[in-house]
């Protein structure tokens, strides 16, 4: 069992995402929610961080803010859209969540 | 404030001054761009030469292909879009924070103007009036 660690914040504004990736353990989970989906977006830094920390932890994004946030069909390969019922699996398949306010 | 910038309009001679509502938060997060979106539309009844400045994460309120119905929000992206129709055109981006967050001119919602951060810092100081959201 490993962490789900969620970050809420958009990158550009907070440096929550990237505490997180430095604070997430391989094997661990990171899902993006609210603004934190700025952060899967193709064409930024921080795209290109996670690009790098998905080698080692499983990056999830909540689809129905990526949708709001008009993201859809532009984020990095590799990020897996979850919907409400998604997150809670997400939940139960961890540990434990730890949130990046 | 120079009186020379003041001039008669047309909201029965009223004063009209330059407003400039610069707009840097992502919509959704927090409520500071629903509320500039408030805030337009008053300054529009009361006829004010108003401009819209979009810098850093303010330039997503305008990102196209917003859609809220999963989320079950309000999607105020249209309304961006409706304010050709009380006469304000003057919607400003900031080149940086677009190019930072991998967006172009053609992925907004509304027809805007691209400027650098000099631009726009010459544009905030020809302002009467600066309203921060």
């Amino acid at each position: 069992m490993s962490m789900l660690h969620t970050v809420n914040k958009s990158p550009f504004e907070r440096n929550a995402f990237d505490s997180c990736l430095v604070h997430a353990k391989k094997g661990s989970a990171i899902l993006l929610i609210e603004d934190g989906v700025y952060a899967a977006a193709k064409g930024t830094a921080a795209a290109r961080k996670l690009e790098a920390a998905m080698k080692e932890v499983s990056v999830y994004a909540l689809q129905p803010d990526v949708d709001t946030r008009g993201m859809q069909g532009r984020l990095v390969d590799g990020v897996k859209l979850v919907d409400y019922g998604g997150f809670v699996n997400l939940v139960t398949q961890h540990q434990g969540v730890q949130s990046w306010l | 404030m120079a009186d020379d910038t003041m001039e008669e309009g047309s909201n029965g001679g009223g004063v009209v001054k330059k407003f400039m509502l610069v707009n840097r938060k992502a919509p959704y997060g927090t409520i500071y761009a629903l509320e500039s979106l408030e805030v337009v539309l008053i300054a529009a009844a009361f006829e004010q030469d108003v401009s819209l400045a979009f810098i850093d994460d303010g330039v997503y309120e305008i990102v196209k292909g917003q859609d809220t119905k999963s989320a079950e929000m309000k999607n105020f992206s249209p309304t961006y879009r409706a304010l050709e129709g009380y006469d304000i055109e003057k919607l400003y981006v900031e080149k940086e924070s677009m190019e930072t967050r991998g967006l172009t001119e053609k992925d907004f919602v509304v027809p805007v103007q691209v400027l650098s951060a000099k631009e726009m810092a010459d544009l905030m100081e020809s302002q009467d009036v600066v309203l921060s959201f």
